[in-house]
């Protein structure tokens, strides 16, 4: 059969939840448009219900992966930039698909995988620079160690649709913690075709979820949820913040809103990000021996 | 009953095959009704009161088994006006505990009995662990058949026993347990039913919870149809418990919607129908939150179960 007259083969673009691919459980879609008004694809305009599916397949995910040492959630991290290098061509005409120019695209693309690998770095390193021996007045060690927050909301701005989601999840589970993410609203491709990689990059499923849809239709369920530990988006106008820290507040969810001109730069990539989306634990643990004990024994 | 015992008719399985695609598909067609809002509500709030709180394990403790009566007392006070669940669950050395702690309440105490799981043991044995439960005060008993003797074709030998546990229960009500995990086909889930119904059980239940698959719905809908055949045959009603692998609410309201078509609005009572389970209480009540409160719950605002 010549290439004319074959019948091209169109991709689905689905949701990503618990490391499977469904459509939305509303069956609603809505059409992603490139530059020109014309509909490139259509994509799941996700609902509340799909949200309450990720959180509780980020919450069943959480255990295991907060239980595995920093070594290895950095091999992971170090996977999934390997992964994300060899799909460089396929999001790469997306990019450019939904207006972007070749040079913008291969940055962005660029930066993500090295963002990726600058975060698989710090998983085995942030928690003892960040943890402290605390002087105190009695025969015991105390320690206070960051620990991972549990399962964290992350909205991701309405630019950078590769970044800007690779920003958001690399610090979160750098750090142990699991997530959902809301994609960029108007140019989503990017962010599906990124759950595939995921999804080949001995990531469990259910550390990353990806959800498509509105972002003023979910934002208050996510920051609503009693179950989601935290939430973290970028400064954005559409984004009503105020509102977002109110249904946050009865429950005292953490909320974070990142600067958004960092994105690009070097200030956008941070072990301080990671503690962001750290609780401290502080231990006291009794000294053993006599002669340590100082005068208290 | 009144003291006579009932006799084995071989008669009574004739014609017992069932056919398993159409009680399948049958089945699938109930998870399609939609229910929402107030209905959903108030099949949330039945499936609460229908719960037999189970709690069977061999770490159990007294101290385990007053905290789950506490939580059957108080599901989650923080929202008025809720039911409390039908009955408490136990083995029968837990049951004077249980009784103790439901003191005042209208929960029964259910227990297990007859060498519960496997029921591998002598009908001598049987009987006493029974007698055991009745006299620390169980208000139902729940027996698990022979399933060894029943796949050897000694089905007068099971029907038997079943009417010696009813006999020794008293006034206990009887239910019995098929462990349909272990039948293998419809057919012989259909043969369990019908041998038990006619010895006396007061209830009918899938499963031990120790054995995987546990309740399904196919499973189900054949019990509930022998139910349905005993009744118009004789006008008596028995109950149904599906025990095992019920844990989300929606799964619960399929259930509900699967009695109700197939049983009437009859079945549609604690005195007659139950849900074995321990995790499903927490996520009818987060759902019921939800509704109330108007968010999604996070299970560590609920008392552990």
């Amino acid at each position: 059969m010549s290439e004319q007259s074959r019948l091209e083969i169109w991709k689905t673009y689905k949701i990503y939840i618990g490391g499977q691919f469904p459509r939305t459980e509303s069956g609603r879609s809505y059409a992603v448009k490139n530059a020109a008004g014309k509909t490139i694809a259509n994509v799941c305009q996700s609902s509340r219900k799909d949200v309450r599916d990720a959180v509780s397949a980020a919450r069943a995910a959480w255990g295991g992966w907060s239980n595995r040492s920093g070594f290895n959630r950095g091999q992971i991290l170090y996977r999934i930039a390997e992964m994300l290098e060899g799909r460089k061509k396929q999001i790469k005409d997306e990019l450019i698909a939904q207006g972007y120019t070749s040079a913008v695209a291969t940055r962005e693309i660029n930066l993500s995988i090295d963002r990726l690998i600058y975060y698989a770095g710090w998983c085995d390193k942030y928690q003892s620079l960040f943890s402290s021996v605390n002087p105190v007045a009695s025969a015991h060690y105390n320690f206070s160690v960051p620990e991972p927050m549990g399962v964290v909301g992350l909205l991701a701005p309405q630019k950078a649709p590769l970044l800007g989601v690779i920003s958001l999840m690399a610090p979160c589970i750098a750090g142990g913690n699991t997530c959902l993410i809301l994609a960029n609203q108007e140019q989503p491709l990017a962010a599906v075709s990124f759950a595939e990689v995921l999804n080949s990059s001995d990531v469990p499923g259910g550390v990353v979820n990806i959800l498509t849809g509105y972002q003023e239709e979910l934002t208050d369920w996510i920051c609503a949820h009693l179950d989601v530990n935290a939430v973290v988006c970028y400064e954005q106008g559409e984004l009503d913040w105020q509102k977002m820290q109110e249904k946050g507040a009865s429950h005292v969810k953490r909320m974070f809103r990142w600067p958004a001109t960092q994105l690009y730069a070097q200030g956008g990539q941070s072990p301080y990000l990671i503690m962001d989306l750290q609780e401290i634990k502080t231990t006291w643990h009794p000294v053993q021996t006599i002669a340590g004990s100082g005068g208290a024994y | 009953m009144a003291g006579k015992k009932p006799a084995f008719n071989i008669q009574i399985l004739n014609h017992s095959t069932v056919e398993q695609t159409g009680v399948e598909e049958r089945a699938i067609r109930f998870t399609k009704r939609s229910i929402k809002g107030a209905s959903k509500m108030q099949g949330l709030h039945m499936v609460l009161s229908m719960i037999d709180l189970t709690t069977l394990e061999g770490k159990d403790t007294p101290g385990k088994v007053n905290q789950l009566c506490i939580k059957a007392r108080h599901l989650h006070d923080h929202i008025p006006g809720l039911p409390s669940v039908a009955a408490i669950c136990v083995y029968p050395s837990m049951v004077s505990v249980a009784k103790k702690a439901l003191q005042g309440s209208t929960i029964k105490v259910a227990s297990v009995a007859t060498a519960f799981p496997s029921g591998q043991s002598s009908l001598r044995i049987k009987l006493a662990d029974t007698r055991f439960a009745v006299e620390e005060g169980a208000d139902e008993v729940d027996m698990v058949i022979s399933r060894g003797k029943f796949h050897a074709g000694e089905y007068a030998y099971v029907f038997d026993e079943i009417a010696a546990v009813k006999e020794a229960c008293g006034k206990a009500r009887l239910k019995v347990i098929l462990e349909t995990g272990e039948l293998g086909t419809l057919d012989q889930v259909k043969k369990a039913s019908t041998i038990a119904i006619a010895a006396g059980a007061d209830f009918i239940k899938t499963s031990t919870g120790k054995i995987q698959p546990a309740a399904t719905m196919p499973v189900t809908l054949v019990m509930l149809e022998t139910i349905r055949d005993h009744f118009y045959k004789t006008g008596k009603k028995v109950g149904m418990k599906p025990a095992g692998g019920i844990s989300k609410s929606k799964l619960a309201l399929h259930y509900l919607v699967m009695v109700k078509e197939t049983l009437g609005d009859a079945w549609l009572d604690k005195q007659l129908f139950r849900f074995g389970a321990s995790s499903l209480a927490n996520d009818v009540l987060m759902q019921v939150a939800k509704e109330t409160l108007g968010h999604y719950q996070s299970p560590n605002y609920f008392s552990i179960d």
